[in-house]
């Protein structure tokens, strides 16, 4: 499904990401850890193409390296990005249907209604009113209307209650199974990859420095890496 | 007042606030284009007033033209219009694409390329339609005036450039919120970054944006051309203005552009009688200032969580 190969993110004279390698099947669900500054947000941001990058990205058995973001997005990347980055003076309702461009249907389909019901009731509101949870919720409706093969999640529970984030990973299991589609995530919380990851790498300066499947994972090790 | 009767000043009131009304549609249609340009892409384009000088020379063709043939000189004005808009959308659409598009997140530098671009098309106007400046031939339906009272005369073109005004807003209002165009224009002017990452082609939506800016002051042109003659740097005369309607608005705000024409237009229009043009300017241009003082962001400005 999508194939990362020798991936390299520079800013300026300084590498961030160090030959990067790992892949991803179909309907599969991983999640990237790692303490603040290891570059998972510049990960996230080098696959969709918001960052330059050097190395190649298969999705589908499709070269995207050479691609700019829309063109990615609508190979079948989606991304939700660190901060949510809704459209704050758009209602709840135009943010949703940005995220159609690249999609076939030209109306918002029901179905992202019935999995996030509090934007049908605020979707006349403007996105920038919404509480961090509601405008979590936005970010992945709007992700999800472009029918991604691929979904992005770039630490979605930051800055959110810790009784919603059990919440969250539930559906996201939900939307996997409804959508058939791959989900990677970039995390902090443990407890959060191990409801909704199939396998957990971990990420220390650029480069994925352990990685294993959820049913084996040592807990006791990842939190040591994740521990400041 | 010394010397007047209050009926005559009343009357002189309410003719200085419609030419005031005249001016304000010229330079909201002007402006309109120019918000949407600067809110979407932070480029100050230098050349806007020469696009509109270019839409004022499309309709001078249209006029000598179609004036040729007998009963098309009430009527050449309808021809013109679209004629007006669609060479300055072409122009502005060629301009993005060799010119600016290169100098995006370089203000300065696009600055100074597109006042080198003012100064091409003025050179361009002037090696083509001479140095002298051209009248069109009015439609006799626009001549004349209609006088509610004794005292008050309104000019026929200022009420017809002010429906124009108000049907090209609407106009702009539908494409900006209505329409899925309109959308993309939104989210791009919000966050570039994030609306490719949606899938918005931000490139092309640029492109569109500034051609359709660009189109919008060629209809300032053709509507400039009923109430005044055209030179080659005719453009130069709005541009001032039209910065600080759009500054004072609040860049982005469609409402605020309206409001703020109408405010500066009004103010100079109605100033002008009783203390000169010169002396209204610079009250108009202290009293914006200090307002922006006070509202760096504008007349408008968003109250949302960001």
């Amino acid at each position: 499904m999508l194939d990362v190969s020798n991936l390299q993110v520079s800013y300026g004279q300084s590498q961030v990401i160090h030959n990067m390698s790992f892949t991803m099947g179909k309907e599969e669900s991983l999640a990237v850890m790692g303490r603040n500054g290891m570059g998972k947000t510049t990960l996230f941001k080098a696959l969709i193409g918001i960052l330059p990058s050097e190395g190649k990205l298969m999705l589908n058995g499709q070269d995207i390296s050479g691609m700019s973001s829309h063109q990615r997005v609508a190979a079948g990347l989606a991304y939700v990005p660190q901060g949510r980055m809704i459209f704050s003076n758009l209602s709840v309702q135009e943010n949703i249907e940005a995220g159609l461009e690249t999609a076939r249907a030209k109306k918002v389909p029901s179905e992202i209604f019935d999995l996030f019901p509090v934007l049908h009731d605020m979707r006349h509101r403007k996105g920038g009113n919404l509480s961090g949870g509601q405008q979590q919720q936005l970010a992945i409706a709007r992700a999800l209307v472009s029918e991604p093969k691929v979904l992005l999640l770039d630490e979605p529970t930051e800055g959110i209650q810790p009784s919603i984030i059990k919440e969250i990973a539930a559906t996201l299991n939900e939307i996997r199974a409804m959508k058939k589609i791959a989900i990677l995530v970039s995390e902090q919380v443990l407890s959060f990859t191990m409801e909704m990851a199939d396998r957990l790498a971990v990420i220390e300066k650029g480069s994925i420095v352990h990685e294993e499947r959820r049913e084996t994972a040592d807990q006791a090790k990842i939190a040591s890496f994740l521990a400041v | 007042m010394d010397g007047f009767t209050t009926q005559e000043l009343m009357a002189i009131l309410a003719m200085q606030g419609f030419a005031g009304v005249s001016f304000f549609s010229v330079l909201l249609l002007m402006a309109l284009g120019l918000a949407i340009i600067y809110g979407q892409m932070r480029v100050i384009n230098m050349a806007h007033g020469e696009f509109m000088v270019m839409g004022a020379y499309a309709t001078y063709l249209c006029s000598i033209t179609l004036g040729q043939f007998p009963g098309m000189t009430d009527y050449y004005l309808f021809l013109a219009l679209p004629i007006a808009f669609a060479s300055a959308f072409a122009m502005g659409y060629l301009v993005e694409w060799v010119l600016i598009r290169h100098l995006y997140h370089r203000p300065l530098d696009t600055l100074l390329a597109t006042w080198g671009l003012a100064l091409i098309m003025q050179q361009g106007f002037r090696s083509i339609f001479g140095a002298r400046e051209v009248s069109v031939t009015v439609p006799g339906w626009l001549r004349g005036s209609y006088q509610p009272t004794m005292m008050i005369d309104i000019p026929l073109n200022g009420i017809a450039i002010l429906v124009l005004t108000l049907f090209v807003t609407l106009g702009v209002w539908w494409l900006l919120f209505r329409s899925r165009w309109g959308l993309r224009v939104r989210c791009t002017t919000a966050n570039r970054e994030m609306s490719g990452a949606i899938g918005i082609n931000t490139k092309r939506v640029d492109r569109m944006t500034f051609a359709l800016g660009c189109g919008i002051a060629g209809i300032a042109g053709a509507a400039f051309t009923t109430i005044s003659s055209t030179g080659p740097t005719s453009g130069s005369l709005y541009i001032v203005d039209t910065f600080l309607v759009v500054v004072f608005g609040g860049a982005g705000s469609l409402l605020g552009t309206i409001a703020s024409a109408f405010s500066i237009a009004q103010a100079q229009s109605v100033m002008e009688f009783f203390m000169g043009g010169s002396m209204a300017k610079v009250l108009t241009l202290l009293t914006v200032i200090a307002i922006l003082l006070m509202r760096p962001e504008g007349l408008v400005a968003s109250k949302v969580r960001r």
